[in-house]
């Protein structure tokens, strides 16, 4: 079959629904059918999940700076504070 | 840091143990950032809504009835103080991103017939990813439209299921889906254009 028909379009419409094994079964069958015929699709099917698997792996170089002793200390409080059950004055 | 090992911090704390406390501060704390960094692009608001996440995470802590859920429960606070972020700085339109501008163009020639896309099949796809490509792949996400930025943070980075992105935008399944693909193909799109750059390069250093 040649690529870009009709066929392609709903395949390109659902593909990441199959990579994410999301698809219902019937659907997943003809895109598997789709696919074993049409080495266009399969390829972008490939750069799609390859994007997916760099998203994955992604971490900005952005770090937070340290956290203040300050800060923590409200944090710990807060902590100590829900654990125990108790709520601060006034709330 | 594994699911599992979060949701042990979270079991850990909710039982008031304060060896814990570090481990899981530090851990939610990059995490958060990393989120709201992308979400509103200043690492001032980055750095508050971290704070501010977290104040309201330990404040509610005896709230969290799901600690297999903490992930999603805490990028749900977060969400919402990079949302009102949001509000007091600026106010742009939503964009819509359409299925139609990511299905790519075909080369053919005579019986041939190729996708004028870049050649994929050499990339890496180990840890160690290289710094240009993740360079070109942060670029790509921070120039998505919120709406999209949104689902595809919370679905492929933080690795939150579909439902559970459904639960902390408060949009229905098939939205996420949606937005998601789009997403992902605007994306996929920035990277395609990144790799046929390179190999121009490197076709013209070899001539």
């Amino acid at each position: 079959m040649p690529h870009g028909t009709e066929e392609c379009k709903q395949i390109f419409a659902t593909l990441s629904e199959y990579l994410d094994l999301e698809l219902p079964p019937d659907a997943c069958r003809e895109m598997e059918a789709h696919l074993a015929g049409c080495p266009p699709c399969v390829e972008f099917a490939e750069s799609l999940r390859k994007t997916v698997a760099l998203c994955h792996e992604y971490q900005a170089g952005e770090m937070p700076g340290p956290i203040s002793e300050a800060a923590r200390a409200r944090l710990v409080e807060a902590w100590q504070r829900a654990v125990a059950g108790t709520k601060p004055p006034g709330d | 840091m594994e699911k599992e090992v979060e949701i042990q911090l979270a079991r850990d704390l909710m039982a008031g143990q304060p060896e814990a406390f570090d481990r899981f501060v530090e851990h939610f704390r990059a995490k958060i950032f990393q989120y709201s960094w992308l979400m509103c692009g200043q690492r001032e608001d980055a750095e508050e809504v971290s704070q501010e996440t977290l104040l309201k995470v330990f404040e509610n802590f005896n709230q969290l009835r799901q600690p297999e859920r903490v992930r999603a429960w805490v990028l749900r606070i977060a969400k919402n103080f990079c949302l009102m972020k949001r509000r007091r700085s600026q106010f742009a339109p939503t964009q819509e991103l359409s299925l139609d501008e990511y299905m790519p163009a075909l080369d053919r020639d005579g019986g041939h017939v190729k996708l004028q896309i870049a050649d994929w099949s050499s990339q890496p796809e180990d840890r160690m990813l290289r710094a240009e490509l993740r360079r070109v792949l942060g670029q790509a996400i921070a120039a998505l439209p919120d709406t999209y930025r949104s689902v595809v943070l919370l679905r492929d980075v933080e690795d939150l299921s579909t439902d559970e992105t459904a639960q902390v935008l408060d949009l229905s399944v098939d939205v996420i889906k949606t937005r998601l693909h789009r997403a992902r193909l605007a994306i996929r799109q920035e990277l395609d254009r990144y790799l046929k750059t390179k190999e121009g390069s490197a076709h013209a250093s070899r001539n």
